[in-house]
């Protein structure tokens, strides 16, 4: 700890008065930081305050229009991450780069020795390949097989190849971008536990976030951005969550959701032995649950474990090979989304601006999105934009969507105001059911409250409501009931209020009740 | 914006809107200044191929337009030519705004223009108030129909109808190259072509001085028919939602399947259309190579114009005299008239690329 007040040391890195700007957007302004050695180094802001973009120059997939690199006291210039490589800087990226057909040695050495013709050839020695990446492994204690196909791995333990093939290339500073999105809370442990061994080995670590709690158990000191700017640097030691979401955020914040005890009325959305199959493969396999009306069903789990495809059979996107799905007592399966829809069921999907939005539709196209073949707003075949426009600035004024017209294409938008487009055209239709996905998925700390708000709301209204997301905290924190989701089963049921998180994480990792 | 207006706002004050400026500024540079500046950029490399190849650029680029402005009849030329030019690229922008990518139009423009034929050959007694319409609709529907095929296939079967459109177009073509010579060949059997289609088959010429026929005057209409189609009504909304999105689409319930057949039908349909009325309106019997690639050049009349069906008027207007004047060329400045197709090519070659610099302001 005394090193990291010691102005005396060289910093790792230090980047000093960064700029980029992308068209007239400032990503990075004036951006000034030092990463020491030996120390975790957190980058916390929102999305699109610009954390990802300073460490993309650093590792060299972007220039940066102004200022300086200096990496152990030298300038230095990066124009590919293959010289950010050379230099020893790594990135662990949110999508990994790593081909699933390869074991995990031949990921490792990939591209850091020519592939024939050569004794050092990756064709020729594979088990003194597998002995070094083995030897790595063991130093940092990192289990690991080399042997392994990449295929047959968990997210946690690619991740894991990620940071060995770094430290088998020598990197002297690991970025870590969003490290915990993918992981169960155990698996979050234990790359904790890693990134303390390396940086006792005298690495250091940048790792972006936008979790406070995760700063606050893993980082030594934290540079805060705010819309591309540095707003303030703190030591973890001296700070609090509180103080950091408001740097973070610009003002001041509530962290938790306040809500009123839900009054669960009757059974609105009853799913038995649900079963998907694609392709060969069995995404779901027999799920049985349901929502009463006035509660908030809470789906947990880490991402790929088959809610996308509950959440996609629930819509009528995907047909179930088995089971049934019920609403009201009405048969839903084999209806077509249209059918669904006008039955009460709304959905938020889990990527906005995939299915959700069509991005090159103005904000006045997109509310209209399920109905624009229906009266009010075709008159004699012919679409009424007059209605169109006043039912679209209703909403947007009921919704607060921020656009400078409803003739604004939705690309243009922040993606809070796109997520706010799509709750309120789902809402308005005041559902029996609301499926959301994700819905705060990359959207700021204002927009979440207000996401939340409105969901809460809808529950108070008496709409049954399926909330199914991969961040454990927002589950905990709006669910009446908890449901854990395993390798397409339902593999936990808790209430809200007796659930721990201990119990929940074991569950997502699989563990059975 | 209108709205803004309505609430008292004066133009000055909207004028000031720095939002509102970046959006004229953003729809001028997307809708005038770019495919301006590629025109531009076109003729200036063409004039160094010109150059290079040891023609006076001058000269040439002259007699380029002599052909389309010299007279009256060389502007008739223009209009003439670009008739079909408007109808297929009106529905190429359809298809293209829906997601499909129509090649087919050379195929379709030859099912209409036989089935066009067969017609004025086959009823040759009937009035001509009744013969035209008759013909002409029966050219749509056949033209329609060679595209709904592959629209048919790509919805059923998921073939991609860029393969699809393109065999059409050879089965379409080599159709019509076995009823030119056999069923449908001309009574004196001397040329692969079909006998001349009666007078009262023929569409009427606007001008006595000039070819230009009143086939124009239905190629516009059609291009602002489409336009409503495709804006005003939900059937548009639908195409365009699927073509920006099929996946949003088929989550808000629209009918992707549906909603990409119809395009391919009406795509089709205004080719098949274009191939009557050139039979019609033109030559007045149906041969082999009919068409001098029209169905390609209505690909490259869409994409100058950002698939908007009203603009493809301005630009089938710009290639038809191009076309024209290049034939002009050809005899007056002996520069092959295939320069024109270089040129349309790099036109679109330069749209391309400023979009994507527009889309991409960082190059990355």
């Amino acid at each position: 700890m005394t090193l990291l007040n010691n102005d005396q040391v060289v910093p790792r890195l230090e980047v000093r008065n960064i700029c980029k700007s992308f068209g007239s957007l400032k990503a990075n302004d004036h951006i000034s930081f030092r990463v020491l050695p030996g120390e975790v180094h957190c980058l916390l802001g929102e999305n699109g305050a610009g954390k990802t973009t300073v460490m993309n120059i650093v590792y060299g997939l972007y220039r940066a229009d102004e200022g300086q690199i200096f990496l152990d006291g030298r300038p230095i210039v990066i124009r590919s991450p293959h010289e950010a490589i050379a230099l020893g800087i790594g990135m662990v990226h949110q999508h990994f780069m790593l081909v699933p057909t390869l074991t995990v040695a031949e990921n490792i050495i990939l591209g850091t020795r020519p592939l024939f013709f050569s004794r050092s050839s990756l064709l020729t020695n594979t088990w003194e390949i597998e002995q070094e990446v083995k030897s790595i492994a063991e130093r940092y204690s990192l289990k690991i097989n080399p042997s392994a196909l990449v295929s047959s791995l968990s997210v946690g333990e690619q991740q894991r190849v990620e940071i060995v093939k770094a430290l088998y290339r020598g990197v002297r500073l690991l970025i870590l971008d969003e490290p915990t999105a993918v992981l169960t809370p155990q698996e979050t442990l234990e790359l904790f536990d890693t990134l303390r061994i390396l940086v006792r080995e005298g690495l250091s670590v940048i790792f972006i976030s936008h979790k406070l709690n995760e700063i606050m158990a893993i980082g030594d000191r934290v540079t805060i951005l705010r819309d591309g700017k540095v707003v303030g640097e703190k030591l973890v030691c001296q700070t609090n969550t509180q103080e950091l979401a408001e740097l973070m955020v610009g003002r001041e914040v509530k962290l938790t959701v306040e809500k009123k005890p839900a009054s669960p009325g009757e059974e609105v959305l009853v799913v038995k032995d649900l079963n998907i199959e694609d392709h060969g493969v069995k995404t779901l396999r027999g799920v049985s649950f349901s929502v009463r009306s006035g509660e908030i069903v809470g789906i947990a789990g880490v991402d790929g474990n088959g809610q996308r495809e509950l959440a996609l059979a629930l819509a009528g996107m995907i047909k179930p090979s088995a089971g049934t799905i019920k609403l009201c007592g009405m048969d839903l399966i084999g209806k077509s989304p249209a059918q669904i829809f006008r039955a009460g069921v709304c959905h938020i999907p889990e990527d906005r601006q995939k299915m959700g939005l069509v991005m090159d539709f103005s904000v006045a196209e997109n509310f209209v999105l399920k109905k624009f073949s229906s009266r009010p707003f075709v008159r004699h075949g012919l679409l009424h934009p007059k209605e169109i426009f006043s039912y679209a600035s209703r909403l947007t004024k009921e919704f607060d969507v921020r656009t400078p017209s409803v003739k604004k294409t939705v690309d243009k938008l922040s993606g809070g105001n796109q997520q706010k487009i799509v709750l309120g055209r789902e809402i308005d239709q005041k559902p029996k059911l609301l499926i959301a996905m994700q819905p705060t998925r990359g959207l700021d700390v204002g927009a979440t409250e207000y996401i939340h708000q409105q969901l809460l709301a809808q529950r108070d209204r008496g709409a049954a409501i399926l909330l199914i997301s991969t961040e454990l905290e927002e589950v905990m924190a709006l669910s009446d009931r908890i449901l854990v989701m395993y390798e397409g089963q339902i593999v936990g049921e808790t209430l809200a209020e007796r659930s721990n998180v201990e119990q929940i994480g074991l569950w997502m990792a699989g563990v059975r009740a | 914006m209108l709205k803004i207006l309505k609430i008292g706002t004066s133009w000055q004050n909207l004028w000031q809107s720095e939002e509102f400026r970046s959006d004229v500024r953003h729809e001028l540079w997307r809708n005038i200044v770019v495919p301006v500046l590629a025109i531009i950029f076109a003729l200036g490399v063409g004039a160094l191929i010109l150059s290079a190849t040891g023609y006076n650029v001058v000269k040439a680029y002259g007699a380029l337009w002599q052909g389309v402005f010299g007279s009256k009849v060389n502007v008739g030329e223009a209009f003439l030519r670009s008739t079909p030019l408007i109808l297929i690229g009106t529905g190429i922008a359809l298809a293209f705004r829906c997601g499909f990518w129509n090649i087919g139009a050379e195929g379709q423009f030859y099912a209409g223009a036989a089935a066009g034929t067969y017609v004025a050959l086959t009823f040759a007694n009937l009035p001509p108030w009744a013969g035209i319409p008759i013909a002409l609709l029966v050219g749509f529907f056949t033209g329609a129909i060679w595209g709904a095929l592959a629209g048919l296939l790509k919805v059923k079967f998921c073939l991609n109808e860029v393969v699809t459109t393109i065999m059409l177009n050879y089965i379409a073509i080599g159709l019509v190259g076995y009823l030119v010579t056999g069923p449908m060949q001309e009574a004196m059997r001397e040329n692969p072509q079909t006998d001349e289609i009666v007078r009262s088959f023929v569409i009427g010429r606007i001008f006595p001085t000039s070819r230009v026929h009143y086939g124009f005057i239905i190629a516009v209409v059609v291009a602002i028919i489409a336009t409503i189609v495709l804006f005003r009504t939900p059937l548009g909304y639908s195409m365009r939602a699927v073509g920006y999105n099929p996946d949003a689409a088929k989550h808000a319930g629209i009918n992707v399947a549906s909603s990409m057949a119809t395009a391919a039908f009406l795509s089709g349909g205004t080719a098949g259309l274009a191939g009557a009325i050139e039979v019609l309106g033109v030559t007045g019997r149906l041969f082999e190579n009919l068409s001098p690639g029209y169905g390609f050049e209505g690909i490259a009349v869409s994409l100058l114009v950002n698939n908007h069906p009203l603009a493809t008027i301005v630009s089938g207007l710009l290639f038809g005299a191009l076309g024209a004047g290049s034939q002009v060329m050809q005899l007056n400045a002996k520069v092959p008239a295939v320069l024109t197709f270089i040129i349309q090519g790099l036109i679109i070659a330069f749209i391309i690329s400023f979009r994507y610099l527009d889309k991409n302001p960082s190059g990355k």
